[in-house]
């Protein structure tokens, strides 16, 4: 009954098996750097980097067709650059990071436009940016889980330099000067993992799967091992119920995945235990974090 | 209409008439027909994807300069009133599909029956396309209307676009009219030849072997002409994007009927299509040319060769198997 439910597009369909195992993998290495991101206060770093990896993603693709690699590797060059230079100007001049990276991506941005309109291609470049689930090939899970377990070790190995920025940069600073390699690890991590996510839901749909899982988990878990195991059970979990939606309500499957992280994130803020809406309602009863 | 006010302008000058298509495959029938007596501009070219074509300022100028500006209709170019309203187009606006009988856009599952009720459906088809033209003047540019606008794919049809365009261009320049209806004759003989070859071929298909599937819905009037049945993950319009439910229903189809080739489009992603044909393990029987033709050195150059190629395409990799 609810088992075949779940389980009979799975085992029916290859190309649902793909899908969810890519789903996962994205769900695994994304959602650690979407609560880092979260942390550091720089949840719309991610938004912005996913606008900056856009154009070398359709770069490549102008290259060389609907190519993996290239895309792959024009979406890393665009993405790194932007990180690199806003983070540069930033520790060297008296601009502060967020704006030198708004303008750093809004050149990328345009610049990648100004290239795809004069080579003049009519293939529509949105779609091919919206990335396709239900399409991913050997290669692209490939590409998909090598990403995740590179994202997973450096993750592994920066963890407690990650932790102390979070709680305190200055500190980090003053007794380190691993803080700026910290930092710039993590911005290229920021970067791996979008251009993971690119392949599966699109530019755009990645940062969804990143952020949202992250600012869910937060009103259930209070540590940080709490928050990166809650938040990457909800992209899961999300991922499976917006496959399974797309697949019995005909629903287009990246925003249906997308969707559904929003409604947990959206349930979670009513009713979550930590600084839910209801828990600032009811008297008597604060858990605060 | 404008195009009394256009006509003497042009009789005057020896010079070619500035003639506007919105894409290739309509750029090649107008430049058959007009020969060197146009100058022909070609909106979205070779290889390119008009559902969704974004007009560049170059496009709105050679729109203002030009006498005849030669659409589909039946609401391909979503995109054409923004640019007639940008730019200061005053010549004649022709539309080929104006009498041609559009096909109304299939809905999901029902497949089969529109083809059989075909014929039943015509009048009220007609009438609708009607109203359709009236709902585009008031700005329903993004999405496709309640017909399918790739009328091309039928010889049959292109003869209606042949003599369409041939009459507004002797229209515009009724000095050259002799030389334009003396084009049209020859290319409607050659059109009418391959029609009856594109015929003879598929009717030496056998019956259980005519499903073909395809990225998106651009074949349905090919599919009325020489009796095929298409089948697509994609919608009508390149614009939507596939449910896994549409992709189940289509691999399950495939399974169930013993389809056994599938055919990708030069103008889509075909990353669906060629999963697909991983899962069911059919082979991919070739490319198929749907909304634009190749660039010069490929099989589809012309709007003929396209239709020939198409044609070769689908009965080699269906009477292989």
């Amino acid at each position: 009954m609810i088992w075949e439910t779940i389980f009979d597009p799975f085992t029916d369909f290859g190309f649902m098996r793909r899908a969810l195992f890519g789903c996962i993998a994205i769900s695994v290495s994304a959602t650690p750097v979407g609560v880092f991101l979260m942390l550091r206060r720089m949840s719309l770093t991610g938004d912005a980097m996913a606008h900056a990896i856009l154009p070398g993603a359709a770069m490549g693709y102008l290259v060389s067709g609907l190519s993996l690699g290239a895309m792959t590797i024009g979406g890393l060059i665009a993405g790194m650059t932007v990180a690199l230079l806003s983070g540069f100007v930033a520790r060297v001049t008296a601009l502060r990071e967020d704006a030198s990276l708004a303008a750093f991506y809004l050149i990328s941005l345009a610049l990648g436009v100004l290239i795809v309109s004069t080579r003049g291609s009519n293939v529509d470049l949105m779609h091919v940016l919206f990335g396709t689930v239900l399409a991913l090939d050997n290669a692209a899970l490939i590409l998909l889980c090598s990403i995740a377990s590179l994202s997973l070790l450096i993750l592994a190995i920066l963890f407690r330099p990650l932790v102390m920025e979070c709680v305190d940069q200055q500190f980090l600073r003053s007794v380190s000067r691993l803080s700026a390699l910290t930092h710039f690890t993590f911005l290229a991590l920021v970067v791996l993992n979008l251009v993971s996510g690119f392949h599966a839901l699109g530019t755009l749909m990645a940062v969804g799967i990143m952020i949202l899982p992250a600012a869910a988990a937060r009103f259930w878990a209070g540590g940080i091992g709490g928050l990166i195991v809650t938040s990457m059970s909800i992209a899961i979990l999300s991922s499976l119920t917006g496959l399974l939606l797309s697949y019995y309500y005909s629903l287009p499957s990246g925003p249906a995945i997308i969707l559904v992280a929003g409604i947990v994130y959206g349930i979670s803020l009513v009713l979550g235990l930590i600084g839910g809406l209801a828990t600032r309602i009811i008297p008597n009863n604060q858990l605060n974090t | 209409m404008a195009l009394s006010l256009v006509a003497p302008v042009l009789a005057q000058s020896g010079q070619p008439m500035p003639v506007v298509t919105t894409f290739s495959i309509l750029g090649d029938i107008a430049k058959r027909i007009g020969g060197e007596h146009i100058s022909l501009t070609t909106l979205v070219g070779p290889n390119g994807d008009a559902h969704v074509y974004q007009p560049t300022p170059a496009d709105a100028r050679a729109a203002s300069e030009a006498q005849v500006l030669i659409v589909n209709g039946l609401e391909f170019e979503g995109w054409l009133d923004r640019l007639i309203d940008a730019s200061d187009f005053n010549g004649m606006k022709v539309v080929a599909t104006a009498d041609i009988e559009p096909i109304a856009f299939k809905e999901d599952g029902d497949h089969h029956e529109e083809d059989e009720h075909q014929g039943h459906e015509e009048d009220t088809a007609k009438e609708k396309h009607v109203n359709s033209k009236h709902e585009d003047e008031e700005g329903h540019d993004d999405h496709h209307g309640a017909f399918d606008p790739h009328a091309w794919q039928s010889l049959e049809n292109a003869i209606s676009y042949v003599n369409r365009i041939t009459a507004s261009l002797a229209e515009s320049n009724p000095k050259k009219a002799t030389d334009f209806y003396q084009n049209r004759a020859t290319y409607v003989a050659e059109i009418e030849m391959l029609d009856r070859e594109i015929r003879a071929l598929m009717t030496n298909l056998p019956e259980g072997k005519r499903t073909v599937v395809t990225s998106h819905d651009a074949f349905g009037y090919f599919a009325v002409t020489y009796g095929l049945n298409f089948e697509a993950p994609q919608g009508m319009s390149t614009e939507s994007e596939a449910s896994a439910k549409d992709v189940a229903n289509l691999i399950e189809q495939i399974r169930n009927e013993g389809i056994s080739a599938v055919f990708i489009e030069t103008i889509t992603d075909n990353r669906l299509l060629e999963q697909i044909a991983r899962e069911t393990g059919v082979t991919i029987g070739g490319t198929l040319y749907s909304d634009a033709l190749s660039d010069s050195n490929g099989p589809a150059s012309t709007y003929l060769d396209m239709m020939r190629h198409n044609a070769m395409t689908l009965t080699k990799a269906l009477s292989a198997i």
